[in-house]
Parts: structure tokens; C-alpha cells; sequence
């Protein structure tokens, strides 16, 4: 549980060990959740803070293992605490959950934080009826009858865009779309008017048409709660779509956090370059060649010493060694852009100018 | 097994072309209008696939067919890629099993390079599977995993019954080298590679026998970002060097934008636009392919927020039961009368250019 001797790379405005209650909604402090295996320890996330207010949304992108998912159900407390080792702060609404108990944090999911499950076919249960678990989560927050949990469930599927709810509420799980049941999983994940709701790659297995359908329900759905979103994705446009603010994972580690336009028009890290340049676009060039990252992402027991990205950065052997030893620290280069790269930043500003933005 | 229908195919060395002179039997089908010059490699002429649904245990009896291709027209130019797009259930998939034969069309014609393989039986189709190659979505279920790496790209030889001049063996490592593998991994299993590098494995394995045609699947759609664009590179590279004709099937259009020439969009079964890949994308004409384009998010914020966006309401009807004539006007916010009782035909609107609407409309999305 003690926190390893390698140096911090948090302390985004404010020192990164406080213990007093934070001012933002929810701040996430130097998180780090271990898992300890018979090959090694994954570090699945080493080292993450970023801070996130009601009515905002941040999106945490990254590819396969960069650690996003782990750090979702981190908040919600979802990891079997005798398999993992975690360590850091999650602040929400002036709770410690790190600290917490697993009672307390029960209390809190569902009422005041939700998730949105990636693949609603395997989250929802096939054996129980639509409505009954959505009316579940409801309940067991609020005293009501089962016949005023089933009319909120109704309300629900109405709100999120369900025809004929009151009789599709008695439906099934496999009777219903890959879009409809994606849209019941964010009806259960509202019902208890949620402030934080996190959504894990909501929809990756959905087509492009059903894809924005669903995020134009969960931008209203923020307007309608003002709740905080933090929406994990590998998809760049729903990046640009939605976000307000980004976190540029990699092997369990933040490599670039600021606004959506710093991190789409401003871009200081070679990681971000090369993820901005291996994305096919409709607007682009078409006669542009792709981009790619050269090499693999890292195993997170293995992950290289130095800066994680060291192998793959084309632009890494300008450090003249140091990127092979020392751990960049994620450091604010303009007012809320964090970066964390060896290079100067006039020199990273000026590769960027010079030869990557011709490139995207 | 070894009689193929085309000239010796024994030694497939790198760089070796086959886009010399076209067959003499190409011109029997009668190709699209505008294509009548063109080296024609496959023509696909009113093809359908209905799968029964049965009902019943002992005696099944046919209840329904489910239309996953339903009348399908389009032609193939030799060393072009073709991209077929549209959401799941549309039938894009189907349609790549069709033309390589791992499906039994229902009705309609196939046309490959002057045979037609409509519905040549397993043993007469062997020969033909040389030139018709596929790589699949998923780089894990596509290879055997109790397989060495040198094995599954071997198999096509051994299938073949094809000897190389300089061995099986050198053969499936100068594959490797061509994919971007190092010949070293010839006796590696599937399991001890990414996802990215086994996707690798399944296009050397199509390379094999210098296919003429690769029917493409989803191949780069189970892959990261960085991987993806890797593998997409080499998909061009290779094209190039060996000058193979893609039929590339996906439901990213933006990937599609980038590797396609022509761009087929297709809905419940039915090609619904047809075009070269300016015109679609820059004159898209079809409402479905408008919702589409608009749907699809760009990763650039003040663009995004700020553009058009046509959101469509519902979902795909089953194609148990599809909307009678046009197919999309359950959908479809320009639907008339007209398009609950007549079917709109595949006319050609602008050279090269076809579209299966009554209101056609250009409109500009991207």
C-alpha cells in the first residue's frame, strides 16, 4: 500500500500530497493501482492526478494497456482490493475513496457516481427484465414501492430515447439493439441523478450512425444533471467531439493533460504527434501517408526506465541519454498544459511547427 | 490440383506482376457503363444471399429468409481497391464471402477474370482460390494457435500443392520479410506475437500465392490507432509492388477514404451509392450516405462542434423484414410517397457515379 520511491510526476497547480479536501469536484492525486501477478507486477496506472468539475468533461485517451480502464474502475472502486495495491487520492466532492470503506464507497456508486459500461450486451444480466435493473440501482438508493421504481424506470427509457418504454420495459436484454441496450445501460447509469459519470469506451461496438446518437444523449444528459464525464476512449474524434479537457495516457502514465484545443492544435508531446498522425481522417489528405508509431506499447511489468516512450520516440535520442534514465515529470508548459518530455519545450514547440503539423 | 487455370505458378518471387495482359475472356459480362475500356477483374451481377431461418428441431421448416445480399451489381477495375462500406447487417461482409466463394450465393453471377464461379463446387473452385484471397478481422481467431508461424504461411502452398523454386521454407521467410516480420519468426506461435504483428501474419499467408484479388474484412478494425495505420501502409506498399485489386471491407469511413479508390455504400443488402472516392466523399448524394459522413467524428474540436450533423433516428430494420421499395425510407427525412411503393434503381447520376434515390442531393458534410 505504501507508495513507491520513484518520483512523483503528479503535482499538477497544486503540491501533489495534500491531504486536506480539494476545491475541484473530483481530483485524482498521484494515483497508483498495482497488480501483483506470477510474472511481475503490472503497473497499470503509475502515477496519475488530474482534476475535473461538475458540468465538464474529460476524456482519457490511449492506446490498448495504457492503463484508462484500470483508472475508471479505480474511482468507482471496482479493483478486489486483496489483488491490487493502490495508492494516491481520489477526491470526490470532498471524500477520499482511496481512503474509504468499501461500505461507504458502495454508497457512493450508483448515487453519486455511475459507470457506463463499454459492452452492454455482457453488463446487463440476459436472466432480468430491462426494467427491473434499472429499477435495482434505483431502489436501492431510494425507499420507494416496486411500482414507483418501475415507473422511474419507464421515465428513464423515455428519457434516454426508448420507444413504447412502458412496454419495452418488461423487455429483455437480447430483445433489444446494440444502440438500445447501450442507451438502457446509461438509463441505469442516470437513475439516481449521478454528479460523476464515468463512461468506458461507450461506443466502440456501436456503427458510426447509433455512435453519435449516444453521445448527443449523454451530452444532454449533462446538461440535464450538470454532472462531471469522463469519458475513456481510443477514438480521437469522440475526443474532439466531446472533451473538454484530455489526459494523453501511456504505459499507466499521463504523457499530456490540458484543454481539448491545446492537446488537438498545440500538441507538445511526440506520443500525441504520433497518435495524431497514425488517425485516418475525412478531412485530411488522402494522398498523405499515414503516420505510424513505430514498435509495440510497452508490458506494463516491464515497462522501459527512463520516459516509457523512450523506444518508440522518434525524436527521444535528441535527450542524449537522459530519456533512457530519467522519468519526465509532467510539467505545466502554458497555464493548464501539462506535458511530460525531456525535449525543451521552445525545442518541442518548434519540431512541432517546423515538421510534425505539416504532417496531421 | 495443380492445374490452374492461368500459366505456371511456381516460382512467386518479390516484385513478380501479374497485371500483364488482360485474359482474352474478359469481355463476355457486360461491365458497367464508363468501364467499358477498363480491364475488368470481377463483375458481380445481381447477387444475393438469403439464409434460411428455420424453425423446429427435428424437422426444420423454413420460416423466413434473412436478405443479407439482395441484388448486388458493381465491377472490380484490376490493380484499383474497391471499398465497401455500411453498418453491421448491412451485408458487406457476406458479400466478401461471396466472392471468395466461402458462401454459396443464392442467385445472381460472379465473374472472376473470365470464369464464372457463381457456383463451381469446392474442388473446381481450388485452383481459383490462388488468385482470391482474404484476410479476416480478427488476428487472433484467424490463426491456428497450435500452428507455427511458418506453417500457417505455408499452408496456402501446401493446399496448392505448389513447390518454389527455392523452397517452401524461403518462400514463407522472404513473405515474412515482405510484411515486415524478420524471417526469424518462422518457427514462433501465433500467441507470442501483437495483435498488430499477427494481422502481419494474415496478409503474408494471403500474399502467399501472389493473389490477383485480396477480399480484406475489417482488417485493420481490432487494432489500435498506431498499429492500424502500420498495417495500412503496408496493405498500400504491398498493392503497389505486386500490383494486387482490393475489395476492402469496413465500416470506418475514414479508413475507407484513405485506402479506396471507388467507394460502394451499403444498406440492408442493397448497394445504395456507388462512386470514385472524391465523389462520394466530397458529392456524397444519397441521404444514408449524408447520415453517415456526418456521423463520423473528425479529430479536430472547433470543426466538430461547429459542423453539420445528421442524426438519424432508430436503427437498422431486420433484414428479415425489410422496408418494402426504397430501403431506407423508414430512416430517411426526405421520404415521400414515391419511396414507400417504388424501389429507387442504381442510376449512374454523374460519370462513374451511382445512386439509388429518388431526391438525390449533393451535399457537402466533410
Amino acid at each position: 500500500m505504501s507508495s513507491t520511491p520513484e518520483p512523483l510526476d503528479g503535482g499538477v497547480s497544486a503540491p501533489a500530497v495534500v491531504s486536506e479536501a480539494p476545491h475541484a469536484f473530483l481530483d485524482v492525486r498521484d494515483l497508483r493501482v498495482h497488480f501483483p501477478t506470477d510474472d511481475g507486477l503490472v503497473k497499470a496506472v503509475d502515477g496519475l492526478s488530474f482534476t475535473l468539475d461538475r458540468g465538464k468533461t474529460l476524456a482519457i485517451v490511449g492506446e490498448s494497456g495504457s492503463g484508462k480502464s484500470v483508472t475508471s474502475l479505480s474511482i468507482m472502486g471496482l479493483h478486489n482490493k486483496k489483488r491490487t495495491r493502490m495508492s494516491g487520492q481520489i477526491w470526490l466532492d470532498g471524500t477520499d475513496l482511496i481512503t474509504s470503506s468499501a461500505e461507504q464507497v458502495r454508497a457512493l456508486r450508483g448515487e453519486k457516481m455511475a459507470l457506463i459500461f463499454q459492452d452492454p450486451l455482457s453488463a446487463l444480466h440476459p436472466f432480468y427484465k430491462v426494467g427491473d435493473q434499472i429499477a435495482e440501482a434505483y431502489r436501492l438508493h431510494n425507499k420507494v414501492s416496486k411500482a414507483k421504481a418501475r415507473e422511474r424506470s419507464i421515465e428513464l427509457l423515455r428519457l434516454v430515447g426508448i420507444p413504447e418504454p412502458d412496454r419495452r420495459v418488461d423487455d429483455y436484454p437480447h430483445q433489444f439493439s446494440g444502440g438500445m441496450r447501450q442507451r438502457a445501460m446509461i438509463a441505469m447509469a442516470v437513475s439516481c441523478n449521478p454528479s460523476l459519470l464515468i463512461a468506458d469506451e461507450p461506443t466502440t461496438a456501436l456503427d458510426v450512425t447509433v455512435q453519435a446518437q449516444i453521445l448527443e444523449l449523454m451530452k444532454e444528459m449533462q446538461r440535464e444533471f450538470n454532472s462531471a464525464i469522463i469519458i475513456i476512449t481510443h477514438d480521437l474524434g469522440v475526443v474532439a467531439d466531446v472533451a473538454d479537457e484530455v489526459v494523453v495516457m501511456y504505459a499507466g502514465r499521463a504523457m499530456e493533460y490540458g484543454d481539448v484545443a491545446d492537446v488537438f492544435y498545440r500538441p507538445e508531446h511526440p506520443y500525441t504527434w504520433g497518435l495524431l498522425g497514425s488517425v485516418t481522417r475525412l478531412d485530411g489528405d488522402r494522398a498523405e501517408r499515414l503516420q505510424p508509431i513505430p514498435g509495440n506499447p510497452p508490458s506494463l511489468i516491464n515497462v522501459p526506465p527512463g520516459c516509457p516512450f523512450h523506444p518508440r520516440c522518434p525524436y527521444g535520442s535528441l535527450n542524449g541519454g537522459k530519456e533512457r534514465e530519467i522519468l519526465p515529470l509532467l510539467e505545466e508548459t502554458t497555464p493548464g498544459h501539462l506535458v511530460a518530455c525531456h525535449l525543451p519545450v521552445e525545442e518541442r514547440r518548434r519540431i512541432f511547427r517546423d515538421e510534425v503539423a505539416a504532417t496531421l | 490440383m495443380t492445374t490452374g487455370p492461368e500459366a505456371p505458378n511456381s516460382t512467386p518471387t518479390r516484385g513478380r506482376k501479374r497485371t500483364s495482359a488482360p485474359p482474352a475472356t474478359v469481355e463476355e459480362p457486360t461491365p458497367a457503363p464508363g468501364h467499358e475500356q477498363r480491364d475488368v477483374i470481377l463483375e458481380v451481377t445481381e447477387l444475393r444471399k438469403y439464409f434460411p431461418v428455420t424453425r423446429g428441431i427435428l424437422v426444420k421448416r423454413k420460416i423466413a429468409d434473412a436478405r443479407a445480399v439482395d441484388g448486388l451489381n458493381f465491377s472490380l477495375i484490376r490493380g484499383e481497391t474497391l471499398g465497401l462500406v455500411g453498418e453491421s447487417g448491412c451485408g458487406k461482409s457476406t458479400t466478401g464471402r461471396l466472392i471468395t466463394r466461402l458462401l454459396e450465393p443464392t442467385d445472381g453471377k460472379i465473374v472472376f477474370d473470365g470464369h464464372e464461379i457463381t457456383h463451381w463446387s469446392q474442388s473446381q473452385i481450388r485452383p481459383i482460390r490462388r488468385d482470391i484471397q482474404m484476410i479476416f478481422q480478427d488476428p487472433y481467431s484467424s490463426l491456428n494457435p497450435r500452428q507455427t508461424v511458418g506453417a500457417i504461411v505455408a499452408a496456402p502452398f501446401r493446399i496448392q500443392g505448389i513447390q518454389t523454386e527455392k523452397g517452401i521454407k524461403q518462400s514463407v521467410q522472404e513473405l515474412l520479410e515482405l510484411v515486415g516480420l524478420s524471417p526469424e519468426h518462422y518457427n514462433r506461435y501465433p500467441h507470442e506475437f501483437s495483435g498488430g504483428q499477427r494481422q502481419r501474419i494474415g496478409v503474408a499467408r494471403a500474399l502467399a500465392l501472389r493473389p490477383k484479388l485480396i477480399v480484406a474484412d475489417e482488417p485493420v478494425s481490432a487494432l489500435d490507432v498506431s498499429i492500424q495505420a502500420q498495417v495500412i501502409n503496408l496493405l498500400q506498399d504491398v498493392q503497389g509492388e505486386l500490383g494486387l485489386t482490393y475489395i476492402f471491407v469496413a465500416h470506418d469511413l475514414s479508413v475507407v477514404r484513405h485506402i479506396s479508390d471507388r467507394v460502394a455504400v451499403m444498406y440492408l443488402g442493397k448497394i445504395v451509392e456507388l462512386a470514385d472516392n472524391e465523389g462520394l466523399y466530397e458529392h456524397p448524394l444519397h441521404p444514408y450516405t449524408h447520415a453517415l459522413l456526418s456521423a463520423v467524428p473528425t479529430p479536430d474540436p472547433e470543426r466538430e462542434r461547429t459542423r453539420e450533423r445528421i442524426l438519424l433516428t432508430g436503427d437498422v430494420p431486420s433484414p428479415l423484414n425489410p422496408p418494402p421499395a426504397c430501403r431506407f425510407h423508414t430512416r430517411c427525412w426526405k421520404a415521400q410517397e414515391i419511396c414507400k411503393t417504388v424501389e429507387p434503381p442504381l442510376l449512374e447520376l454523374a460519370p462513374g457515379h451511382q445512386v439509388a434515390c429518388h431526391f438525390p442531393e449533393e451535399r457537402v458534410l466533410v
